[in-house]
């Protein structure tokens, strides 16, 4: 249950504690002081600077709203806009739902022990905000709801906290982006997730973050996936970052319970990335898929993954696939742990370089070497992600479609 | 007009072309037999560009320049473009998206595909797990939207079952304007007259002849053109004798 003063005594004990894998963070580095700003009426969104709003939209954000059932955003520590467009789907800041609504203790740091690390620990004794969106039992979103987390201040250490509720039988599709301002050099994100995907029902989250070079970003998240749910977690990151470590988990819970993790990085030089996703298959009929395609032009990738088969009657399956462009490092670590016979689990990693074949044949059809080099390589990216909806898909084209100057 | 002098490639450091001299007309289209591993592929490799068969003498000429070191890029610009025989699998490269590219403008490619009974392909990536034949009408699809001027076909008809050899054998003639028959508004006259393209076709069983009226045939034996000849005489002279007599015979009868 929930117990405010024991949640911050573990979080006080745990203020220290290095991160399980990933390079350490001195977080004393950073300022985690409240910075205010005022709320946005929905009409006021699409007053933001310009240059604020292309960063907001590179990471999926989109002031008007087209085709959005619904908008969180942040700035800072501070919620600058939050509502919902679409009855049965709820969005609210974490900070006020935790004061209103009862219901929401009783998913509070219940997948996530507060005392995991020192960024888990910071995020309870510092929480600036973070969103809860929650689609109630049945019903089914018809346009995604975007979320953003942007940081301003420089040096900032900002600390957020998000639960995501997918009731039964309902479908509820998430865009959420991180961006930072055109000034920002330097900053901290502690992001906690916690999500619960009940009987029957389907959670699309889909995250593209836009950083810059001089983050470091540790989210933390777990996941739990009840009888017939589907959990599809899709990462998109194409933008330099000093440090970025991640390692997702989901647990499957209920037979017949499925997720599917896509990751899509590109690595550029100076940046470093730990990444990967590791899910629990525990009931017969639990399927489980993690597919990662990397780049790196110079930066340093550790892609994991690791799925772990608990039952028979299960099918899981882990996909890496790395390009090395121009130089850097990539470092699959693909894991499968069967603990009982009649699992079904195969993985396949490959690293290495554009095939020339296959950037001769482009050119025999009129492309010059960079058109055919940058076509192969968004074809590299292009996973095809089954069961999201077509507003997201085209986000991630976007984002693909961007990162080619990067790439390049 | 492609004008091939003297050509000489090695690959590997191994000689696989020896002495090469070929001639190609505007409207003009050569068959090309040879046994296996003869150099036949290596030939329209060397033509299209392919940086790892060396031309180590000997020039290669297309519309009065010498393309001898020029990338396959500026090649295909030019106007040459090939059907290949094993050609790669592009990933997350639709094939729809592939005909486009090879467009090089908006286009609709699903009336192009039509033709070639391949519009239940578009959405597939490009080569990825393709038959056969499959491949042969995904060639064709390609130079369809490119619409080159040389055309080098490497056995096209191999692999296509008894429905679709038509359909690629009319579809290769259309794209080489052999196809008297079906240009609107011309006499045969005129329209051989105007015909321009010019194509290269390997074959081993000589199917497509039923479909293209080809002009000219040769036989690349062990690395060297051997003859030129009515490509039908070829034909039957290797049915009836195989490579290695049919070579020295017409070599004799020449
Ligand atoms: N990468 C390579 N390294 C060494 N030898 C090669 C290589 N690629 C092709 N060859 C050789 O070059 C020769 C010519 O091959 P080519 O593909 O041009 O033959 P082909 O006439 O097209 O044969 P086929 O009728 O079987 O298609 C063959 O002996 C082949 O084994
Ligand atoms: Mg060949």
């Amino acid at each position: 249950m929930y117990n405010k003063d024991q949640l911050k005594e573990k979080a006080k004990k745990a203020k220290d504690k290095k991160g399980a894998i990933g390079p350490d963070i001195n977080l004393d580095e950073f300022d985690q002081a409240p910075v205010p700003h005022s709320y946005l009426a929905e009409e006021d969104l699409c007053d933001l600077p310009q240059e604020e709003q292309e960063r907001l939209i590179m990471s999926g954000l989109d002031v008007t709203e087209k085709e959005r059932g619904g908008t969180y955003l942040q700035k800072d520590t501070s919620v600058i806009h939050c509502h919902s467009r679409q009855d049965g789907i709820e969005v609210i800041p974490i900070k006020k739902a935790l004061e209103q609504y009862d219901w929401v203790k009783e998913y509070y740091w219940k997948l996530l022990a507060v005392d995991t690390d020192k960024y888990t620990a910071a995020a309870e004794l510092a929480l600036h905000d973070g969103y809860v969106i929650r689609a109630l039992p049945g019903s089914k979103s018809i346009y995604p709801i975007q979320a953003c987390l942007y940081l301003d201040k420089d040096g900032l250490q900002q600390n957020v906290h998000n639960l995501i509720i997918a009731e039964e039988d309902s479908e509820l599709h998430i865009i959420t982006g991180c961006a930072t301002s055109p000034h920002l050099k330097r900053g901290a994100h502690v992001g906690i997730s916690e999500f619960f995907v009940k009987k029957n029902a389907k959670l699309s989250f889909t995250m593209i973050h836009n950083w810059a070079e001089d983050m470091v970003v540790r989210p933390r998240s777990v996941a739990q996936v009840e009888e017939g749910g589907l959990f599809i977690n899709n990462y998109i990151c194409m933008k330099p970052v000093r440090s970025l470590q991640m390692y997702p988990t989901t647990h499957l819970v209920g037979k017949d319970a499925v997720a599917r993790f896509y990751s899509i990085i590109v690595g550029s030089p100076g940046s470093e990335y730990d990444l990967g996703g590791r899910i629990f298959l525990k009931h017969p009929g639990n399927r489980a898929e993690i597919v990662a395609r990397t780049i790196s032009n110079g930066g340093k990738i550790i892609a994991r993954g690791h799925l772990i088969g608990e039952v028979p009657g299960i099918k899981a399956h882990l996909e890496c696939r790395g390009l090395i462009l121009n130089g850097g490092l990539i470092h699959a670590i693909p894991e499968l742990e069967g603990l009982a016979d009649g699992v079904e689990m195969s993985h396949e990693a490959a690293v290495g370089k554009i095939a020339q074949e296959e950037i001769a044949y482009l050119m025999s059809r009129g492309l010059t070497e960079d058109e055919a080099t940058s076509t192969i390589v968004r074809g590299f990216l292009s996973v095809d992600i089954p069961g999201l909806p077509p507003q997201l898909k085209a986000e991630i084209d976007k984002a693909i479609e961007e990162s080619d100057k990067d790439v390049m | 007009m492609l004008k091939i002098d003297d050509l000489q490639v090695t690959l590997e450091d191994k000689e696989i072309l020896k002495h090469i001299d070929l001639e190609i007309h505007p409207g003009e289209t050569h068959v090309l037999f040879g046994p296996n591993g003869s150099g036949k592929t290596s030939l329209l490799m060397t033509i299209m560009g392919y940086s790892q068969y060396n031309v180590v003498a000997g020039k290669i000429i297309f519309k009065g320049k010498d393309i001898t070191h020029m990338s396959i890029d500026e090649r295909a610009r030019m106007g040459i473009g090939m059907s290949y025989q094993r050609p790669p699998t592009i990933n997350g490269l639709k094939t729809r998206q592939m005909v486009k590219l090879c467009a090089g403008h908006e286009m609709d490619e699903n009336d192009l595909a039509k033709q070639v009974n391949f519009e239940q392909f578009l959405d597939r990536d490009v080569n990825a797990g393709f038959s056969g034949g499959e491949i042969k009408r995904s060639e064709l699809l390609q130079l369809m939207a490119q619409k080159p001027d040389l055309m080098l076909f490497d056995e096209p008809e191999s692999g296509v079952d008894m429905e679709n050899i038509s359909l690629v054998g009319k579809t290769i003639a259309s794209l080489l304007q052999k196809n008297l028959l079906t240009i609107e508004n011309k006499t045969r006259m005129q329209a051989k007259l105007e015909r321009t393209k010019m194509g290269l076709i390997i074959t081993h069983t000589g199917y497509i002849l039923e479909y293209v009226a080809a002009d000219k045939g040769q036989v690349l034996y062990d690395g060297i053109l051997s003859c030129t000849n009515n490509p039908r005489e070829i034909l039957d002279c290797i049915e009836e004798s195989g490579y290695e007599e049919c070579v020295r015979c017409i070599i004799k009868t020449n």
